[in-house]
């Protein structure tokens, strides 16, 4: 098992090794015009530095001067050593930033999780017990639509429903008019309400996935011999499901639970944007829209360490809750 | 069944072929392929994909063809907009004027002001000792008592030239004031004689215009323009009158309509002028030209969602066309080979799995934004990313089923008898995986398109002038348009998931369909 996960990570940082270069190789390959332009535009901010701090902390940064392969070595032991330089677009040391709106959108992703879990694997549980049924239809095309809609056409629905129509939430933002005059629970309760609707959106579309991926493995293991011998032997439905069957429907959920903890620090980037909530998705947006390239290499390699340590984890994972499963 | 109803009024055959047991009575021999037809078209839910995505077809590329309007077609509509035009007040302070080569400076000009509301006809400043001599209704004059020099005027009824930037002496003003209020109708400066007209008209003997006294000042909004003598005498006569409309015939003859709107907070009057202009016909609501409106460029928005669908339905289909034609060489090889190529094309295809996608291609959207990409070429860049960012999904698929397949005999077989191995793979192998192939490809094209959309939606995918599904919903962004105009978004969007459900409902039941397994 310890030389199995040795393995893996090894791996996983070779590929970490190779997104990076990719990604470093394709800013690189903007053209410097543009980062000039982006660098000079930025020194017009108010508090920032000046267009030749700008160039020469770029250049330093990204070893602009050297060749790609060497520019890249230069940036990665940057990198490793914490040293993520100063955002173009915010004017602040990037991990400052990154700090200030990564938890807000971890927060979400908990939340939307839970509630994604809580509905998702039940409902996938029924359909697949009631196989063909009217049940198993609705939720099934239900599971469809929900992973067929596009998130931005969700959202403007929603508002237009309960922010203009019903006038329950704001439009915008995380925090109401008033927010200042509120005594802390108000605060946090202003907030909570704000959030409503961007978590209902993550949930409403995260659903879809999880409900069709457990229809179909619980529908595996009910097909499976060992549910027949439980029938077969006389064990009533309900234990034959809930003792049996969902226990190994676990094993793949799970797996793949695991593997997106992780994810839930990358941030909604469509959600935040459109409800204007300051997390990581909404901070990395305006940075990318922006050219902002210190904050961009930075959310783009936090992503691709998000990913691998998921995919690690559900490796892993699938590994220890299946004892059939031998490592090679 | 055409058989049966075309003989059926000869019973006796009929009855005699049904009970005949002959082979091809009892057992219907089917293709693989009408099975899986079969099959498909009994899954309710997947016909009514395949219905909408007929649909959709119809409409986007039909639908273009038989639509009266261009993708870019802008259309107008004549708005009246009221322009602002002239401003009028009616003065109610004292006004000033000094005599050549005389100081009358502002803190006299407030003596004089306090002086008139005593109603006193001396006041003293500096140990000076200075006249007002009301000459008529509020009308005065300032002398020096000393020496009964005039230093200036001081008066409420404003004399302005006729003619444009010409200035008017000072004795004429005097003169000119002083005799309109006290209503008389002639005077006399320097021997010339000149008459005024119960309007308030200046002129001289021989008839020639010079100014214009009115209690109201009327001056141009519009930089540049002056306004005629006629046209300030009408309209200060209507302001008398209180009307809130006035028509004025200019020299050419030709009417003019003006608005009069009275502020009462700052005490003047505004003139609109109602000027007819061409302006693009946006945010129309619905109607029998425009199903559907128009958008904000003033473009069918019917017409705009057709274009948008082939946009959105061709990007869809090459970029998985890209993704599969690499994914199927690359699975292949990797399957076939195994070994180091298996090892190496994977973890190829870990890199790209790891590959943020969404926020490279916001990267790259930003960075043609500022470097004005030709939106055509746009387009063709879209594709290429998508479709090579795509491709690792379709190369595991594949590889893991050639993993399995290249073991069965018939790959033995075709060793055997020497096949080239490039065909080993692409004509044995590949054509057992196409079932898989379809699926995969079915759900990519939702995915796909929704992607794109969501690109376009951000500003950062397919770019006016072309229009996209996503890049029409673009504008709910715009809270007033999500507030108002719901026929510019809710459209594009139910189009959009209609479109996106249907594949993944079509591809749904192909899998179903071509599982032979399926008990139903």
């Amino acid at each position: 098992m310890q030389k199995y996960i040795i393995k893996r990570l090894f791996l996983a940082v070779i590929i970490f090794f190779f997104v990076m270069l990719i990604i470093y190789a394709l800013m690189r390959c903007l053209p410097t015009s543009y980062i000039e332009a982006m660098a000079r535009q930025k020194s017009l901010q108010p508090n920032s530095k000046s267009y030749e701090e700008w160039m020469a902390q770029l250049t330093e940064m990204y070893g602009m001067d050297r060749g790609i392969i060497a520019g890249y070595f230069h940036w990665l032991g940057d990198f490793f050593r914490g040293n993520f330089g100063d955002s173009w677009y915010y004017t602040v040391p990037v991990i400052e930033k990154f700090n200030d709106t990564v938890w807000l959108s971890f927060w979400m992703g908990l939340i939307t999780m839970f509630f994604e879990l809580v509905i998702a694997i039940p409902l996938g549980i029924i359909a697949a017990t009631k196989q063909y049924t009217k049940t198993d239809y609705t939720i099934s095309v239900l599971a469809i639509a929900f992973i067929s809609l596009p998130t931005f056409f969700f959202i403007a629905l929603l508002k237009l429903l309960f922010s203009v129509k019903l006038g329950w939430f704001d439009l915008f933002g995380l925090v109401g008019r008033n927010y200042e005059q509120l005594n802390s629970l108000g605060q946090f309760l202003d907030k909570c309400h704000h959030l409503v609707l961007p978590i209902l959106t993550l949930v409403v579309i995260s659903i879809g996935g999880l409900m069709r991926y457990t229809r179909t493995n619980m529908l595996e293991v009910l097909n499976a011999d060992y549910i027949r011998t439980a029938r077969a032997k006389g064990l009533d439905e309900h234990k034959v499901i809930y003792k049996h069957a969902f226990r190994n429907t676990l094993i793949p959920l799970v797996t793949i639970v695991g593997g997106s903890l992780p994810g839930l620090f990358s941030g909604a980037l469509f959600t935040e944007t459109m409800f204007s909530i300051p997390g990581i998705g909404y901070t990395s947006y305006h940075a990318m829209v922006a050219g902002d390239i210190p904050f961009s290499m930075f959310y783009l390699a936090f992503l691709a360490i998000l990913t691998l340590v998921g995919n690690l984890i559900a490796d892993i994972l699938y590994a220890v809750v299946d004892p059939r499963v031998r490592i090679a | 069944m055409s058989d049966n109803t075309e003989n059926k009024n000869i019973s006796a055959p009929i009855e005699e072929e049904q009970y005949s047991l002959n082979d091809d009575r009892r057992v219907k021999v089917l293709s693989p392929g009408t099975m899986v037809a079969k099959r498909f078209f009994r899954n309710r839910i997947a016909v009514v994909g395949l219905a909408i995505l007929t649909f959709m077809f119809l409409f986007s590329f039909v639908g273009g063809i038989i639509t009266p309007y261009g993708e870019n077609q802008q259309f107008y509509r004549i708005d009246i907009q009221n322009k602002e035009y002239a401003g009028a007040v009616k003065n109610t302070e004292l006004r000033y004027m000094a005599a050549p080569d005389q100081k009358f400076d502002s803190i006299l000009q407030a003596q004089v002001v306090l002086a008139t509301q005593k109603h006193n006809d001396t006041f003293a400043y500096r140990n000076v000792e200075y006249g007002v001599i009301e000459e008529g209704r509020d009308f005065y004059r300032i002398t020096l008592l000393e020496s009964d020099t005039t230093i200036g005027i001081a008066y409420k009824d404003i004399v302005t030239p006729s003619l444009e930037g010409k200035n008017l002496e000072f004795e004429f003003v005097l003169n000119a004031l002083k005799a309109y209020t006290n209503g008389q109708q002639t005077f006399h400066v320097d021997g010339a004689g000149y008459n005024i007209d119960e309007d308030g008209g200046v002129s001289s003997e021989n008839g020639e215009e010079l100014a214009f006294i009115s209690r109201y000042v009327v001056q141009t909004i519009i930089p540049g323009s002056f306004l005629s003598r006629a046209f300030q005498e009408e309209l200060v006569a209507e302001l008398e009158a209180g009307a809130d409309r006035f028509v004025f015939t200019d020299t050419d003859g030709i009417e003019h309509e003006y608005a009069i709107d009275y502020k009462a907070d700052v005490k003047n009057w505004v003139i609109r002028q109602a000027t007819e202009t061409r302006v693009y016909d946006t945010y129309a609501a619905p109607s029998c030209e425009h199903w559907l409106g128009t958008d904000r460029n003033g473009m069918d928005m019917l017409t705009r969602l057709m274009y948008g669908g082939r946009v959105s339905l061709i990007i869809g289909f090459i970029v998985e066309a890209i993704s599969t034609i690499l994914g199927v060489i690359m699975g292949g090889l990797a399957g076939y080979f195994g070994k180091w190529v298996d090892n190496l094309i994977m973890r190829i295809v870990d890199i790209f799995y790891c590959i943020p996608s969404m926020p490279l291609l916001i990267i790259l959207g930003a960075a043609m934004d500022a470097m004005n990409v030709d939106p055509r070429l746009r387009m063709v860049y879209l594709m290429l990313i998508l479709g090579f960012l795509g491709w690792p999904s379709m190369a595991r698929l594949i590889r893991g089923q050639i993993l399995s397949l290249r073991e069965q005999e018939f790959m033995t077989a075709t060793e055997a008898t020497g096949v080239r191995v490039s065909r080993r793979i692409f004509k044995h192998l590949v054509p057992n995986v196409i079932p898989q192939i379809i699926v995969s490809v079915t759900m990519g094209i939702g995915g796909t398109i929704i992607t794109e959309a969501s690109l376009s939606f951000l500003g950062l995918g397919v770019k006016y002038p072309f229009a996209s599904w996503g890049n029409i919903i673009n504008d709910v962004n715009n809270t007033f348009v999500l507030q108002n105009y719901w026929f510019i978004w809710v459209p594009a969007g139910t189009l959009l998931l209609l479109t996106v459900l249907a594949w993944n409902l079509v591809g749904d039941g192909l899998r179903d369909a071509f599982d032979p397994k399926m008990k139903r």
